[in-house]
């Protein structure tokens, strides 16, 4: 008996009872959708945050106050604030006798306030820096200037602004030489910054950038730096550097052994692994669950297989009398089994398929950097699992047709 | 040619409740005959025809198909022999639905040792031709009357080109008129050698055939030739 027979034949028996193939199928469609939805929704989502992050620069690494543990947020990140990070450590770290592969390194103070012009005012977060910010960030100023080093030295009242504060606070009309008030000191407004979006989960465009001796001094009264970013050559110097910088840091702050560092240095490709590894296991142990509806899926398979089963008593027993052996009706039913649960997984496939995609459609609608995601291994995934369950939950089924008796079937009414 | 032989065959059924069905039984049937078992319902014919068919072991006694002693058999020895050296056709004629006559022809030779498609077709066409039934070959089998269904049934018996038909009230519903066209085929399929086993309750039907067994409580309580043999051609039920 040929694989082509049963299958014809089993495609046959499937189509003389449509709704009760096509509600029998649905449980597989759903399960084997869900999975191929969950992980592509998961690697999408995945791969958003990734951007977020490598957006910041991979060949960055940021120094923060405070010793943590290796692979545990910095103390600066559960809202502890440490004083020990000091503006004349972000110089330190520029020579390039301390830290070989340095390019730059800026200090960040920052604070959230209401900065205001004439009748209007917007609340936005500023970020007390140092002059060379756009080299470090990568970022760009659209009008005007940023401030100088001699205006970071000498407490000078100038703010940059971003572009969407720009945008908000006047409405188009030109900002530079006006004078907006932040925490009732008023700041000349020098350049407006370039637009860059989202980065880091954080509105570039929302925020406003003073000299960094004037935001401490002047607007929050402290000396120390929230944390410093450096920017390096080359990605792959990165453990290099990280350790260079740990050795000039201990120096400076009279430390011996490392486990008594008073700061943390970290890259965007640690936070990246972590993440990473974050977000896969979710996927997957939500794919895990998604998969659990095709366990009901696959009993539904086997309650109506037996349904079949026993409608079919008369004609296993005349199979039988002319000659097939119990392997063959085995053989049939398994088949049958396993066309509805293939078919219905390949159906899930495709319907998993077309929701994905809505789903990275919307996002990219809603101007997320999203990607759609499909991957080969939850597609063999999917299918193999709906083969798998028809097999499973087809055995028993099949097995009671095979060892049939013959007479008592032909008997049977 | 000697092609059945039964010796002191036994039938009992359940374990620790024994019903016997079949009290020693001896009798020959030789390649070319055409027996009728006859008896009242309980009487054991179908059991017989169920282990002469290779659907049913005896219990004990010798049964010997063409010299093998087919209680040897294995299960997939006998699923070859119903396959091969025998064709049934039954009362409820017991087609698949929603089939055409042609599937239901073939399907025998889906479970025989034939691979070429073109050589099923060949054997498939031949058998339907022989019940004259080529113009309903695409027919499914619900659209077929009573009469055209049994002689799908027969089509189907002979495809495979068994020694022997066996054949279990095969007029038992059906009108007279499509009845007597049924024995006329068994008749006529004799008449070119084939070996036809019938087994019916009705003596009217029985006496179709040349030789009537006769059973009663499981044992053969007459064997003998039909002396005033009826046609088909006189009609069935007169």
């Amino acid at each position: 008996m040929t694989l082509y027979y049963t299958i014809k034949d089993s495609l046959e028996n499937l189509r003389t009872n449509k709704i009760r193939t096509f509600l029998t199928l649905l449980g597989m469609v759903i399960g084997i959708s869900s999975v191929i939805i969950i992980m592509s929704v998961g690697a999408g989502a995945q791969s958003l945050i990734l951007n977020q992050i490598k957006g910041v620069g991979s060949n960055l690494i940021a120094v923060f106050p405070g010793a943590s543990d290796e692979n545990g947020p910095p103390a600066a990140v559960m809202g502890i604030t440490v004083t020990t990070l000091k503006y004349e450590d972000s110089l330190a770290l520029m020579e390039k006798s301390n830290v070989t592969h340095i390019i730059d390194a800026a200090a960040y103070v920052r604070g959230t306030a209401t900065i205001s012009w004439q009748n209007r005012n917007t609340d936005t977060s500023f970020n007390g820096t140092t002059y060379n910010y756009n080299s470090v960030e990568d970022a760009e100023v659209e009008l005007g200037r940023f401030f100088s080093f001699d205006e970071e030295k000498s407490l000078a009242r100038v703010v940059v602004l971003g572009s969407q504060v720009a945008d908000d606070l006047f409405l188009g009309a030109d900002p530079l030489g006006e004078n907006v008030k932040i925490k009732k000191e008023m700041f000349k407004v020098i350049g407006v910054m370039k637009k860059r979006g989202v980065v880091s989960f954080q509105n570039q465009d929302d925020q406003v950038f003073i000299p960094l001796t004037t935001a401490q001094k002047i607007l929050l009264g402290i000396n120390h730096v929230s944390f410093i970013r450096a920017k390096i050559d080359d990605e792959k110097n990165i453990e290099q550097t990280k350790e260079e910088i740990a050795l000039t840091l201990r120096e400076r702050h009279n430390i011996s052994d490392p486990s008594q560092d008073d700061f943390s240095v970290r890259s965007a490709n640690q936070a990246m692994d972590v993440l990473k590894t974050v977000t896969s296991a979710l996927s997957y142990f939500l794919a895990a669950i998604a998969a659990l509806s095709l366990i009901v899926g696959g009993v539904g398979i086997m309650n109506i297989m037996l349904v079949a089963v026993n409608e079919r008593i008369k004609e296993i027993g005349l199979r039988k009398a002319i000659g097939a052996r119990p392997k063959n009706i085995m053989m049939q039913f398994l088949t049958e089994t396993v066309v509805i649960s293939l078919s219905g997984g390949i159906a899930g496939v495709i319907v998993g398929a077309l929701v994905s995609f809505a789903i990275a459609f919307t996002a990219k609608i809603l101007n997320y950097d999203w990607d759609l995601i499909i991957s080969v291994f939850s597609l063999i995934l999917a299918t193999g699992f709906s083969v798998l369950v028809g097999l499973v939950f087809g055995i028993y089924p099949s097995f009671r047709a095979a060892k049939m008796d013959p007479i008592e079937a032909l008997r049977y009414e | 040619m000697e092609l059945i032989k039964v010796v002191d065959l036994k039938k009992q059924y359940g374990e620790a409740i024994v019903t016997p069905v079949l009290f020693g039984l001896n009798f020959k049937i030789n390649a070319g005959e055409f027996v009728a078992i006859m008896g009242p319902s309980g009487s054991g014919k179908s059991t017989l025809m169920h282990i002469l068919g290779f659907l049913d072991t005896a219990t004990s006694g010798k049964y010997l198909f063409a010299g093998e002693n087919v209680s040897e058999f294995d299960d997939d020895k006998l699923a070859r022999n119903r396959n091969q050296k025998v064709g049934f056709v039954f009362q409820a004629f017991n087609l698949l639905p929603r089939t055409t006559v042609f599937e239901n022809v073939k399907l025998p030779l889906v479970y025989s040792d034939i691979a070429g498609e073109k050589e099923k077709k060949e054997k498939t066409d031949t058998a339907i031709k022989s019940v004259n039934l080529e113009h309903r070959s695409d027919y499914r089998t619900s659209q077929l009357s009573g009469g055209e269904k049994q002689r799908v049934a027969i089509a189907r018996a002979l495809v495979n080109d068994p020694a022997v038909i066996f054949a279990d009230e095969p007029t038992g519903n059906l009108d007279s008129k499509s009845g007597s066209q049924i024995m006329e085929i068994l008749e006529k399929l004799n008449n070119n050698g084939k070996t036809i086993i019938l087994v019916t309750h009705e003596h009217d039907t029985a006496r179709h055939a040349k030789r009537i067994i006769h059973l009663k409580d499981g044992r053969i309580i007459s064997d003998e030739m039909v002396a005033d043999r009826k046609k088909a051609s006189d009609g069935l039920f007169k």
